[in-house]
């Protein structure tokens, strides 16, 4: 057959579909959107009439895939990695449940932090769930694992994690395709009490979870994706987890390395081959993409000064590697290179012209202008821009719907104006209980529900309030005359900046929505169709 | 075989199709690839990039090295000199001279024609000037493509058909501007050096 030319995401797509699967949940979060984006519009997804639809958030996401999973079918959710944050009760929880139907948790981090606040590493949740987790190298791995995840899940009824990293989630390669599994049929837990988590059942699956867990390493130690490949300078062994095995490989030629490596795909880490290793070499150097899990794991407490990596400087600590800083680590000549010219200026990413936001920041900054600075709680999307020149027009943005609840608490201690902006899709994602709180407070605030119909910052996906908001905030509370509604373009300019003054000047929650399309909604709507 | 290439823009400037149809072509040679994209908050008008790699053996590094690259081709000049570290000793830089200027502090044009200029193996295109002469201003990146399309080392018929198969949804009147646009640049870097 003939190969698939995938993106990391894509394949991961690809093969939850040839595993099985019955429904894709998600929010969308750079860089793991493209795995429910795939499936949404595979022919064959659509023919066998998957569930493949954007969820308000992470948590009800990985709860409704909790759901289907009840049902006996095979299920995938996928989130960045903060996104786990927020899901993270029922991730946390899911480890006791565990799963009738096969149950895939897709995080796709962001070392280096290109699209994300923080550059937090999954693994690090995994292991605390006591959960097993696979980490592709390739996209042939990536379409690989959901065949075993599934297998491990529905084996001992337990969610799995597959964790990616920006540069394979959004790297291409061809991926040759499996035979197709068929979908499971519904059917209930066996055990009645299997999602029971009252603390006399939860007390039960917790001794039940740590009792698998030298299965799950021996799993581990028998994967297709934990691999040694024995070689005869044992002054040095190399652990590579996940795209770490690519960037050491890069710096051979022929693949032909000198030293001892195991390649890690598959976690907990593999005790049996992890032995071998350090009973065999002298030092050992340990490639993870991310913050350093198994090196702090071998290096333990107190320093074991044979285990090399981010911990003792031998590679930086932060930051996705790459091929330099890993040909660095292994000491072998520098390829010689030249430096960026000096005339080259950076070139920040920029809210587009035309943008209904650019619009809304120039009306908010002359409304409040009086006030001088410091006044206005912002959230996470395009309209994060504001922050840069010209407009320099918020003030924080901390994660999705900080803004609102940020707002209430800095109103709390007697700031005026306290100004939150938010866009559409954050707000249906976290904004709907921070402002419950704000009603039910009375807090003096002013929210500014920036809706440019979409959610454009991660591609253009619908947002879930679409076309609601006005009901959510009057059903929440917030009283009709101060839902205010304008259109931000510079010829409105003086009556949008009247309807912020007055709302500011009302004392108790107001909503302004400023309602403009993204310009580039029609352009990928036409598209899409 | 071994080709790694930075592809490099702006965010919105159609670096991606080029990227598309250079992989349909190695692809349909039998060849491996790998190509890492960038999706994201720097597609709102910040600089981006892709790397494209193609090799008749396995591939394993998603990225390319720095001093590893055998071309840069850029859609625009800054954009260019920004990944000169990832030239090799040897490599080919391929860039329109079109500047796009979305920042205040967009530096002195003849400072980076300079630049360019200094690297021996280069190709400067004013890929817009041509796409518009055509009546095809919109295939500008494709103009660029037929300029470093010499230095690929892969059939320049297939190239056509990837053309085709790419642009083919859009009608024949898209596929024949893109034709021509990718021949035109072809051309003028024939006659360049
Ligand atoms: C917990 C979490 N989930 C997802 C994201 C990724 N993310 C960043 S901005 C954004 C959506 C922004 O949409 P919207 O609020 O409508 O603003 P717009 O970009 O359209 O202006 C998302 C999903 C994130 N940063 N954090
Ligand atoms: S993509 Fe849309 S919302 Fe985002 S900056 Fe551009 S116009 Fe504004």
């Amino acid at each position: 057959m003939k190969k698939l030319l995938l993106l990391g995401d894509e394949a991961i797509a690809q093969g939850a579909l040839d595993a099985g699967l019955s429904g894709a949940y998600g929010y969308p979060g750079t860089p793991s959107t493209e795995i429910v984006e795939y499936i949404q519009r595979n022919p064959e997804a659509i023919e066998r009439d998957v569930h493949r639809t954007w969820s308000a958030n992470e948590k009800t996401s990985l709860e409704e895939a909790l759901g289907m999973s009840y049902a006996g079918k095979r299920v995938i959710v996928t989130m960045k990695h903060v996104g786990l944050n927020v899901a993270a009760d029922p991730y946390m929880n899911s480890a006791l449940t565990g799963a009738n139907g096969g149950v895939i948790v897709a995080v796709a981090d962001d070392p280096s932090m290109h699209s994300s606040q923080n550059e937090q590493d999954s693994r690090f949740y995994a292991k605390f769930a006591l959960m097993p987790a696979l980490e592709p190298s390739n996209q042939q791995e990536a379409y690989e694992m959901p065949f075993l995840a599934y297998k491990i899940s529905e084996k001992y009824n337990l969610p799995v994690m597959m964790r990616v990293t920006t540069r394979l989630a959004h790297s291409r390669a061809g991926v040759k395709r499996r035979e197709v599994l068929a979908e499971n049929k519904k059917h209930l837990p066996e055990n009645p009490n299997q999602f029971m988590l009252l603390p006399a059942f939860a007390r039960k699956k917790y001794k039940h979870l740590l009792s698998i867990q030298k299965d799950l390493v021996k799993e581990s130690e028998n994967s297709p994706f934990n691999k040694y490949f024995d070689s005869t300078d044992k002054s040095l062994g190399i652990i590579a987890c996940g795209l770490g095995f690519n960037y050491l490989m890069e710096n051979y030629e022929d693949s032909k390395c000198s030293h001892p490596v195991l390649k890690i795909g598959q976690y907990p880490i593999p005790k049996k081959q992890i032995e071998k290793m350090t009973s065999e070499c002298d030092e050992i150097l340990v490639l993870e993409e991310g913050m350093p899990l198994v090196e702090e794991m071998l290096k333990g407490f107190l320093g074991n000064r044979k285990i090399k990596g981010r911990l003792d400087g031998t590679l930086l600590g932060y930051g996705e590697l790459n091929p330099q800083i890993v040909r660095q680590a292994l000491k072998l000549p520098k390829i010689p290179s030249q430096a960026i010219p000096e005339v080259v200026a950076g070139r920040p990413p920029a809210l587009c012209v035309g943008c209904p936001h650019i619009d809304t920041y120039k009306a908010l900054n002359s409304a409040i202008e009086k006030y001088g600075q410091g006044h206005v709680f912002s959230d996470i999307g395009c309209y994060t821009l504001g922050f840069l020149p010209p407009y320099h027009a918020i003030n924080t943005c901390v994660d999705m719907g900080a803004s609102i609840s940020m707002a209430v608490g800095a109103a709390d201690a007697g700031l005026f104006p306290a100004i939150a902006t938010i866009g559409d899709s954050t707000f249906g994602h976290s904004g709907m209980t921070p402002l419950l709180d704000a009603v039910l407070s009375g807090s003096n605030v002013v929210i500014i529900i920036m809706d440019n119909d979409i959610t454009a910052m991660t591609g253009m996906q619908e947002s879930q309030v679409r076309g609601r908001i006005e009901q959510i905030c009057e059903g929440i509370g917030v009283e009709k005359e101060h839902i205010r509604v304008f259109v931000p373009l510079s010829k409105n300019h003086e009556e949008n900046v009247k309807i912020i003054e007055e709302e500011i000047n009302f004392n108790g929650v107001s909503v302004i929505i400023p309602r403009r399309p993204c310009i580039h909604v029609f352009a990928k709507r036409k598209k899409k169709n | 075989m071994k080709k790694d290439i930075i592809l490099a823009g702006v965010g919105g400037q159609g670096i991606l199709s080029i990227a598309t149809i250079i992989g349909y072509t190695a692809i349909e040679s039998g060849l491996s690839l790998k190509q890492a994209e960038v999706h994201g908050m720097s597609q709102r008008g910040g600089d981006v990039q892709s790397h494209l790699r193609i090799s008749d053996k396995e591939i394993y590094s998603d990225l390319i090295p720095h001093g590893g690259a055998d071309m840069i081709i850029s859609v625009e000049p800054m954009e260019a000199l920004r990944y000169k570290p990832y030239l090799s000793e040897n490599g080919w830089l391929i860039t329109n001279t079109k500047p796009f200027v979305n920042i205040p502090n967009y530096p002195d044009l003849e400072k980076l024609m300079e630049e360019v200029k200094a690297i021996q193996n280069h190709v400067a295109i004013d890929a817009d000037g041509i796409a518009k002469d055509l009546n095809a201003s919109r295939s500008m990146n494709m103009v660029v493509l037929g300029a470093a399309s010499s230095f690929l080392d892969l059939s320049y018929e297939k190239l056509e058909q990837g053309i085709k198969f790419i642009f083919g949804k859009k009608g024949e009147k898209v596929v024949e501007a893109n034709l021509m646009a990718m021949q035109a640049g072809r051309d003028f870097a024939e006659r360049y050096h």
